[in-house]
């Protein structure tokens, strides 16, 4: 486990706009099956992190890597736009406000890609489609549109969308954050199930006791550097830094204060 | 081309006087038909709402029509300018009831309470607190009912007023240069459009000062 | 001469004819309107300058100049550098071809209004700028717009009229057949203006229904 290659690798991540450096030499890497979470105050880089690993929000300097690929290739525009929509195929994002296509069914929203970029009928769309909902808890809703769901169900149904294009790792961008509290368990279950399944995930989080249940290894970022990383249990009970002790106890302090 | 000039640049003020008449009329019948929309009693509600209905309901030629060409019959005779300022100004009075009509539903019903918990009458409250506001937000949309105007001007041509359009027709059969006679209006209309344009986003911009 | 509403329904046959013209060339200018607005409207977006500038100065022309000039241009203007349009499909291109110019304003304003994380998550699953913009955006966008077009569609409707000019037989021009024969302009402009009125009422129901139909998918 510990010496095998890297499936994802970050090489020496930096991203700038203008004069502000927002990512500061960063490299990480995760191993097949591996689950990280990344922690931080907002503004500490860790949604551009998040971003750059699918070239979403493109590094300044740096290399990120999908096993034998690089995602942030530089190609000429028409030849990275082809390698960037093949290597997206692999790699599913989910968003914080979910981004659902809101003049598609359910159906159509997980089957538009499969359909238009694997090129596989109608009746495998389905099936798929069915497959990918039931997954998530979702069958009964195949065939309503999104203004008719829930912010968990139309979070769920966002990760079906991703799961649907087979992808080879998940990025979860905040994706309980704009959830109503009640909502949120629902979505961390499935997210939960597929960590059993040992897909290969980096989930950016604000929730700390979710962050400590289902990942493998906690980052903690702050003013674009990785402060402080290892496995939960070090990380949350025992910290090392100054700043990472702070962050936590902030955090505490303030779901203290929150009503149960 | 020099020898048609000066009859396009008459005709040219011709437009222009139309679509400026035309406005001032459409403007005093819309702020009329939308006070009766919004504060009258069901009989001027109901002749406001029939009137911008079927106007808005059917074209503007046939309008233009029925008033030159139908007038007669029911003892209207008009000489076509009237005709022209009177019916383009009663079509375009209907859209800018609406236009009137929502700038001051726009306004915040709040204003209204307020103003009258202040002890001010419905029509001082209307007059002193609401119609100012209204009238900054109408601008834009007349300015854009301007624009239509001046264009819908071309339609008195059919009822044989002397308008750029009516100019480049009859200089048609002379010269049988139909390109370069539309053409000429065309650029004629484009700088009165242009020029109302700017002279309308100008007071826009005016307004959203204060 | 007084009103005498009997002359007109021996002409009854005429004018529902020049109705079924009048709703041929609104629905066949109202379509062509609509895609060329869609056109026009990613062209304005996104096409290389090359294109970009030469539609937008298009369309600054369309909208500067009167639609009755533009139809005279077309029908009259073009047979003299050898183009002969027949009066229905000048008619057709010219009532279709100034409302795509207002249609594609809307458009435009509908795109750029999507929410940058549609954009996002069709890139994210592996579409292309181009397929994201024709699967995702642009479909989204149309429905946004919808009123605001319906409302071009209402006054295609009516401008429908200025093709008389041109010699179509639609609701005008059989109207002023009907007159030349019975000198009865009132009463048949009032009947036209009551074809309109219905047909004009049938247009807002059916835009209505498609505002409430397509109201799930936004």
């Amino acid at each position: 486990m510990t010496d095998a290659k890297p499936f994802v690798e970050i090489r020496q991540a930096r991203k700038c706009y203008g004069d502000l450096e927002v990512l500061k030499n960063i490299s990480l890497k995760v191993n097949k099956g591996q689950i990280i979470a990344i922690i931080g105050p907002s503004g500490s880089g860790k949604s551009t992190l998040l971003r750059a690993i699918n070239d979403l929000d493109p590094l300044t300097d740096g290399e990120v890597w999908l096993e034998d690929t690089q995602v942030n290739k530089k190609l000429p525009h028409k030849q990275y736009e082809n390698h960037i929509n093949k290597v997206r195929q692999n790699i599913g994002m989910v968003f914080q406000h979910f981004n659902l296509f809101p003049h598609l069914s359910v159906r159509e929203n997980i089957t538009l890609a499969p359909k238009m970029l694997k090129g596989i009928s109608d009746a495998e769309a389905d099936r798929l489609a069915e497959e990918q909902l039931e997954h998530v808890g979702l069958s009964d809703r195949i065939d309503y549109y999104p203004s008719q769901l829930s912010g968990g169900q139309k979070q769920r149904v966002a990760i079906a969308r991703a799961l649907a294009m087979q992808p080879k790792v998940m990025l979860f961008d905040e994706a309980t954050s704009a959830l109503d509290p009640e909502l949120v368990e629902e979505v961390n279950l499935v997210m939960k199930r597929l960590a059993e399944e040992h897909m290969t995930m980096i989930i950016v989080t604000h929730e700390m006791a979710f962050a400590e249940s289902v990942a493998d290894r906690i980052l903690f970022m702050d003013g674009g550097v990785v402060v402080e990383e290892g496995p939960p249990e070090q990380l949350f009970r025992a910290p090392k830094h100054e700043r990472t002790k702070e962050f936590l106890a902030k955090h505490l302090r303030a779901n203290a204060l929150a009503p149960a | 081309m020099q020898r048609v000039a000066p009859f396009f640049l008459e005709a040219a003020w011709v437009t222009l006087e139309l679509a400026v008449l035309s406005t001032l009329l459409g403007l005093t019948l819309g702020a009329i038909a939308a006070s009766a929309k919004l504060y009258g009693n069901v009989v001027f509600r109901s002749i406001a709402t029939v009137y911008v209905s079927v106007i808005r309901g059917t074209p503007c030629l046939i309008q233009l029509f029925i008033l030159y060409f139908g007038g007669p019959q029911i003892g209207i005779n008009l000489d076509p300018f009237s005709a022209g300022v009177i019916g383009l100004g009663i079509n375009i009075g209907a859209y800018m009831t609406e236009t009137i009509r929502g700038a001051i539903i726009a306004v915040d019903s709040g204003q209204m309470e307020a103003a009258r918990t202040l002890g001010l009458s419905k029509f001082q409250a209307v007059r002193k607190v609401i119609l100012p506001q209204a009238a900054r937000l109408m601008v834009r949309p007349l300015g854009v009912n301007i624009n239509a105007q001046i264009k819908a001007t071309a339609l008195v041509s059919a009822i044989s007023v002397v308008d750029l359009t009516y100019t480049a027709q009859r200089y048609i059969g002379s010269t049988y240069k139909p390109f370069e006679m539309f053409i000429l209006a065309g650029v004629l209309y484009m700088v009165i459009i242009t020029l109302t344009g700017m002279i309308v986003s100008w007071l826009n911009k005016r307004v959203a000062i204060q | 001469m007084g009103l005498d509403l009997t002359v007109v329904p021996p002409f009854a046959g005429l004018i529902l004819q020049g109705a079924l013209w009048t709703i041929a060339i609104t629905a066949s200018a109202g379509v062509l309107s609509f895609f060329g607005g869609i056109g026009f409207a990613i062209c304005a977006l996104y096409a290389p300058a090359i294109i970009r500038y030469p539609i937008k100065a298009f369309a600054w022309l369309f909208m500067t100049t009167p639609l009755l000039l533009q139809l005279f241009l077309i029908y009259f203007g073009l047979v003299q550098i050898g183009i002969d349009i027949p009066a229905f499909f000048a008619g057709m291109i010219g009532l279709g071809l100034h409302f795509a110019v207002y249609n594609s304003d809307i458009i435009q304003t509908g795109i750029l209004a999507i929410d940058k994380g549609q954009h996002e998550a069709g890139r994210t699953l592996g579409l292309s700028r181009g397929q994201t913009l024709r699967k995702i955006v642009i479909p989204q966008a149309v429905r946004d717009v919808v009123p605001p077009i319906g409302n071009n569609m209402i006054a295609l409707l009516k401008d429908s009229a200025l093709v008389s000019v041109i010699g179509v037989v639609e609701l005008v021009h059989a109207s002023q057949l009907a007159i030349s024969e019975t000198f009865r302009p009132f009463e048949f402009y009032l009947a036209a203006a009551a074809c309109y009125y219905v047909v004009n009422l049938l247009l807002e129901f059916t835009l209505h229904r498609i505002e409430r139909r397509i109201a799930l998918t936004r």
